[in-house]
């Protein structure tokens, strides 16, 4: 019988330098599938290889032998010694391969649960696999259920909901404070990577004017630039801030460089239109007190991260409603993993054949009334050698082809041809 | 009739309920098969008036009872209306409530068939009332509306990601609903009011009598002017803008009910029970 096994390692079983060393790339993926196309006992693979895991995925009717193999391939391959990352690996077989593989498209083993891009990069796994003709009936099977299960654990549960990085966390603070960001116009104090980032962010969200205010007036006009907006002095803030409705600060300066006094005064000149501040500079460059006015906001860095926190945490919830969804379809899966095997697909042909003949049998004889009950039991015999004639030859081959080989081929054919799983589940 | 408006009542408040379950269990399949029950239980009511109205010539306030339900009515429709307008589902939790609780308080106060007052049937008098109870209506959503406001803002300050937070939309969507609503309020207020002094001035002879209801009308007018004047001139908006809607509305409820229940004037025969 073929199994379906499971190498691999993860951010939580080996730490970043030895994952480093193993991954592989795009190239180094298409070739090693080529390399493994090589082993007769390797009848199926798909290589999976991001910055936080590294997974093969396998049939073969050799286990131990197959798990040998991989192991040696990456000991070879990547100049490492067997030892030095076996502690890091786990296998799975069976089901819990089935499971892993369905949590992983799901985002449910990722680091940070919910992300998604391990989908894509599942696919593009799967897609250089089907380029190398190494994933057959069972793998090309298991990983369509794989991205139907990724795509129904995101649409049903909450799990991609709600941001988690910082400045994600600051659009949408944004989004119920404005509703829409759309023309919002914003300024940039200072720099630095995740303020800049949450001006790409708006500026993505269709926000308006950008201001570029830095200490350095030529920083600001190269930022300036880069946002298609205007750099502004530093002096200039208090006259800006008459019409921005977003304020992102990021500077080096030890104290606040907006404090609550002016912030008031310009509140009356905006005629109290409401104005958010995301300060993301350790020290915080915002006056905490303009939290208290009306209409203004403050999210320093330590409020955002606690917005983050609770999101983790929402996540985390939804994510056992995710667990659910994997566990109705590792059943399902496993259900049509074991009538792969050759005598059940053998007694689910015949019973088929069987209660066809049975149903015409009783269509015929209803308007044959004159039959006597001699003639009806020839007639019963009578089908029922035929249906034994016709099972004869195809049960003979797929017990030979059963014997030695890939028989799944042949077993995945025969049950489509006679319909024997009924695919309207699906 | 009564058992048309029972029928009614018991269909407000099955929406009432799906609306509440919709705020805490957020399933968008409540929240419409809610507001299907609200457009039935409110086509109900409005056949319900009509064919009173069709029968007596005069719209049904005549005592506490039907006044209430025609607040109750006016309310509905007003909701129904601002949902087609602004899609704030979230409202249907305290508009259908509230709308539900004045029903149970109509239904439980008797009902006198009062017979028919001269001078019930000029023209002006329905327009005055009409435009008084939908204008309230307006008012009661700009209310609701202020407490999420207040809510939601609340939220956002603290930075506590409170059981609103996730529930309500944004500020900016709170804050532009509730102004419609209480521009549209004050608009029918308006309306009503002169239409109600021209009626005074054709049955009594002259504008103002200085009734209670009549003085208590015009601080409630003010308010909501002062309200609307002050955004326009230095942006009266957010929670402060939340807060005065909120009072308004309870001076609305008090020149509705109080000024009746607490004082006396010709407005009377409108809260009797």
């Amino acid at each position: 019988m073929i199994e379906i096994v499971l190498l691999g390692l993860n951010h939580k079983t080996a730490p970043v330098e030895l994952r480093e060393c193993l991954a592989f790339t795009g190239e180094q993926t298409a070739a090693a599938l080529d390399d493994f196309s090589n082993y007769p006992h390797l009848s199926e693979m798909v290589l999976v290889s991001t910055c936080n895991r590294v997974e093969i995925l396998m049939t073969t009717s050799d286990r131990p032998l197959a798990i040998q193999t991989a192991k040696q391939y990456i000991s070879g391959i990547k100049q490492i010694p067997v030892s030095e990352f076996e502690n890091a690996l786990y296998v799975h077989s069976g089901e819990d391969a089935i499971r892993h593989v369905f949590r992983v498209a799901s985002s449910l083993d990722s680091m940070v649960v919910g992300e998604p891009q391990i989908l894509g990069q599942m696919k593009d796994a799967y897609l250089t696999a089907t380029q190398k003709k190494t994933s057959g009936v069972i793998l090309n099977r298991l990983l369509h259920k794989t991205f139907f299960v990724a795509k129904r654990v995101r649409s049903e549960t909450g799990i991609g909901d709600h941001a988690v990085s910082i400045s994600y966390a600051a659009i949408e603070l944004g989004r119920k404070i404005f509703g829409t960001l759309e023309d919002k116009k914003v300024l940039l104090v200072g720099a630095g990577e995740m303020a800049e980032l949450a001006v790409e962010h708006l500026i993505r969200n269709r926000s308006g004017a950008v201001f570029v205010a830095n200490r350095t007036f030529e920083r600001g006009l190269e930022l300036a630039k880069r946002f298609k907006g205007r750099a502004i002095r530093i002096e200039e803030i208090s006259e800006c801030l008459k019409e921005v409705d977003i304020v992102i600060s990021s500077t080096g300066a030890p104290g606040f460089i907006l404090n609550r006094d002016q912030v008031k005064s310009v509140m009356r000149v905006r005629k109290n239109r409401p104005v958010f501040f995301i300060d993301i500079a350790v020290p915080r460059d915002i006056d905490p007190e303009i939290n208290s006015l009306g209409n203004a906001y403050v999210y320093d860095i330590d409020d955002l991260k606690n917005v983050i926190d609770e999101n983790i945490e929402d996540r985390n919830r939804e994510a056992v409603k995710g667990e659910r969804i994997v566990d109705e379809a590792v059943i399902q899966f496993r259900k049509w993993y074991e009538s792969l095997g050759v005598v059940p697909t053998i007694v689910s042909l015949r019973a088929k054949l069987e209660q066809i003949a049975e149903s015409e049998i009783q269509k015929t004889l209803q308007s044959l009334k004159h039959f006597s009950e001699d003639d009806r039991v020839a007639i019963q015999r009578m089908t029922q050698a035929m249906v034994n004639k016709i099972l004869h030859d195809p049960t003979v081959y797929l017990k030979r082809h059963g014997s030695y080989g890939d028989q799944s081929i042949h077993i995945d054919v025969t049950r489509r041809l006679f319909n024997l799983d009924d695919d309207s589940q699906e | 009739m009564e058992k048309v408006l029972i029928g009614v009542t018991f269909l407000y408040l099955l929406s009432s309920a799906g609306y509440l379950s919709y705020l805490f269990l957020q399933k968008n399949a409540l929240q419409r098969i809610s507001g299907v029950i609200l457009v039935a239980a409110f086509l109900g009511h409005t056949a319900a008036l009509g064919y009173n109205f069709f029968l007596s010539g005069l719209i049904p306030v005549r005592d506490l009872h039907e006044a209430l339900s025609m607040a109750a009515w006016t309310l509905s429709g007003v909701y129904i209306l601002s949902l087609h307008r602004f899609k704030l589902k979230i409202l249907g939790a305290f508009a259908v409530p509230l709308t539900s609780l004045v029903m149970v308080a109509s239904a439980i106060l008797p009902h006198a068939s009062a017979q028919a007052q001269t001078g019930f049937h000029s023209f002006w008098l329905v327009f005055h009332i009409l435009a008084v109870f939908v204008g309230e209506a307006a008012f009661a959503l700009a209310c609701g509306i202020g407490i999420l406001y207040l809510f939601q803002e609340n939220a956002i300050k603290t930075k506590k990601r409170s059981f609103f937070y996730r529930r309500l939309p944004s500020l900016d969507l709170l804050d532009a609903t509730g102004y419609a609503c209480i521009v549209a309020g004050f608009t029918l207020l308006t309306i009503g009011l002169a239409t109600g002094f021209i009626y005074a001035k054709l049955i009594w002879g002259r504008f103002l009598s200085w009734d209670p209801k009549e003085i208590w009308s015009a601080i409630t007018w003010l308010i909501y002017a002062a309200l609307i004047h002050e955004r326009l001139t230095v942006g009266w908006r957010g929670r402060k803008a939340a807060i005065l809607a909120i009072i308004g509305f309870c001076v609305v409820i008090f020149t509705f009910l109080g000024v009746n229940l607490f004082l006396k004037g010709h407005h009377g025969v409108f809260t009797r029970w």
